[in-house]
């Protein structure tokens, strides 16, 4: 009894003498490189698999089909309710299910938070988006049904902001909204909150499954004479596209005025400006 | 650029007991890559935490990060202090220098993202993507070999010389350093390689489950959360932004640094790389946040945790059966 008893402490003492364990996780060596890459790789092939399969059923609300579908709804609201006072960002998902729809798409449903950025005001959204596949790609078609939030009152300010304008005799202009330090004159905030809904028309065209728009920032604006109630402005606004790190740049030819709303009468995709550098002669 | 230069040579001057300036690169147009190697100064090598900033050149609010972090090392906190003596941080202000000058020339370059290595013979534009360069299933995933696309991936793995300074010197390092944070804008995420679980303390169990009034699913998340109300989403790449090879978060795994994330700062879209400057301190503060919430769970991983639950294990043993063996003595 008293051996195994001293046999029992000495290799507890053998035990508490020897040097601290540090518990790391799995270390992946170099000489794994190889097993390492083809897993990636095979990752990769079942990612493809995955998605397809990951985006039928319920989706994941943080994770990138939910949060695309989801994009193309705050699109939507700001093309048919957005105005320079009334601009709306897709505040959170919180739920989502997707189905594909015989062979011509693949249709969402969504739970989502939308933010109106000026009233700081949030309500929730349920949403449909269809995306067409197939030969013929059309713009994704949106059904949305929001809570109050879209009936915020901005009467008063679009008017002023209107007639402020129509009684001004010069013309607006302004170049990089926001500029570099992420700054906007006050007086140019309504401009911008413009320039986002009338993106929104072409985001909203533009998107598919494999996009995410926001836009980056107006390069210039130029309000032109009219003789209508219309205000109208040219715009250069340059958009980015998440999924392929682009600037792509957008010639809009825009109109506002309070009763009608926004509407984008010209849009012209510009090629792509490797350098956008100014002529050699200026600095 | 040279404000950034100036101050960090400032931070050494007034701190030269824990900061030493490393150049360790230089880039293509010949600038210098400089680090602060930040910690209590020590005989034996010591782990180590790794942070990089501004590999993509619009990305402004990385680099401000990375100053604002070097700034809160050297502070009086007994945490920050405890993991000073026992790891260095290295961290990197701006790694893509030339990129970062030219996003700072006018209004018309502040959207340049890659770096100025000129593009192969007959083309026509510039840049490299660095963040698709690194040695990690170089060319397959998220690229376009169109040499004038933001996601050009070089003309072959780590052929950029801002890429080849963190391979080497992360490389040499990679069994002192613990853990790896590279961070850009914009998007509001923590992105974490292929497989690798989303949790970053002992009790993985613990981090990874649903907490019913907020929509986070980690504490990392919720972390962040806590500073000014900001939602970041941690996860995969390929599951919550895009696939893509060749970044620095995933050649750094792959050596083996077990912690490797992508942070994506503020904003959520509204003013995307151009960052308001009045964000900029809010924007660090709960990044810092969860900076800080990693690499405390990575030091007492190495430092504390194992070592004493091991010790108290073992010396309860040893007492418990000490009383049994004095007391069977006496009885027999």
């Amino acid at each position: 009894m008293r051996l195994k008893i001293i046999i029992v402490l000495t290799i507890l003492t053998g035990i508490t003498g020897s040097p601290s364990i540090t518990i790391r996780p799995e270390v992946e060596l170099v000489d794994n490189k190889q097993r390492i890459s083809e897993q990636q790789n095979l990752v990769t092939e079942t990612d493809e698999v995955v998605e397809d399969v990951m985006a039928t059923g319920e989706l994941n609300p943080n994770h990138y089909p939910a949060q695309r579908a989801a994009k193309v709804v705050q699109h939507y609201i700001n093309t048919l309710y957005g105005s320079p006072f009334k601009v709306f960002h897709l505040h959170r998902v919180h739920s989502g299910n997707a189905e594909d729809v015989a062979d011509s798409g693949r249709k969402y449903q969504l739970e989502i938070s939308v933010q109106e950025m000026i009233s700081n005001t949030s309500g929730k959204c349920s949403a449909e988006v269809f995306f067409s596949r197939g030969d013929k790609q059309h713009s994704p078609q949106v059904q949305v049904m929001c809570e109050e939030l879209l009936k915020i009152n901005t009467t008063k300010e679009e008017d002023a902001f209107y007639q402020h304008l129509k009684k001004n005799t010069s013309l607006l202009s302004a170049e990089y909204l926001p500029d570099s330090h992420g700054h906007i004159e006050p007086d140019m905030k309504p401009l911008w909150h413009l320039a986002s809904v009338a993106s929104s028309f072409i985001m909203l065209n533009e998107s598919t499954q494999d996009t995410l728009f926001n836009m980056a920032q107006v390069a210039n604006v130029t309000q032109l004479a009219t003789e209508s109630d219309q205000l109208k402005f040219e715009y250069l606004i340059l958009l980015h596209e998440m999924v392929s790190q682009e600037i792509i740049r957008w010639k809009l030819l825009v109109s506002w005025c309070p009763p009608e709303g926004v509407k984008v009468l010209q849009m012209e995709k510009l090629p792509h400006c490797h350098e956008c550098e100014k002529p050699p002669n200026t600095n | 650029m040279g404000e950034i230069t100036n101050w960090m040579d400032q931070i050494v001057k007034e701190n030269p007991n824990v900061v030493t300036k490393v150049d360790y690169g230089k880039t293509y147009e010949n600038r210098t890559i400089s680090l602060l190697k930040i910690g209590s100064k020590s005989a034996s090598a010591k782990k180590a935490i790794w942070m990089d900033c501004g590999i993509h050149a619009r990305e402004w609010i990385s680099p401000a990060f990375c100053q604002y972090f070097i700034n809160q090392t050297y502070k009086t906190d007994p945490k920050m202090e405890q993991m000073m003596k026992n790891m260095d941080f290295y961290v990197t202000p701006v790694l893509n220098v030339d990129g970062y000058i030219y996003s700072w020339t006018d209004n018309s370059t502040r959207l340049w993202r890659k770096n100025r290595t000129p593009g192969p013979e007959g083309c026509e534009c510039l840049g490299t993507d660095l963040n698709r360069n690194f040695d990690i299933n170089w060319g397959t995933l998220g690229i376009s070999f169109n040499c004038c696309s933001i996601v050009y991936p070089g003309k072959s793995a780590v052929s950029e010389a801002e890429a080849q300074a963190i391979t080497d010197f992360v490389g040499n390092r990679t069994d002192e350093i613990l853990c790896f944070l590279t961070i850009h804008s914009y998007g509001q995420m923590l992105l974490i390689p292929y497989g690798h679980p989303n949790v970053i303390a002992p009790n993985e169990n613990e981090l990874v489950h649903k907490h019913k009034k907020t929509t986070c699913n980690t504490d990392l998340c919720l972390a962040m959360k806590k500073v000014h109300g900001k939602q970041y989403t941690v996860g995969t790449s390929p599951d919550i932004l895009y696939s893509f090879s060749g970044s620095s978060k995933d050649w750094a795994r792959l050596q083996g640094i077990p912690f490797a994330f992508t942070f994506e700062l503020r904003d959520d879209g509204t003013y995307g790389f151009e960052l308001p400057e009045d964000q900029i301190q809010p924007a660090s503060e709960e990044a810092y946040s969860g900076a800080l919430h990693i690499i405390t769970h990575v030091h007492d991983k190495e430092f504390i945790k194992p070592t004493s639950t091991a010790a108290t294990v073992a010396a309860m043993l040893w007492t418990t059966m000490m009383a049994v063996f004095v007391t069977s003595t006496v009885i027999v």
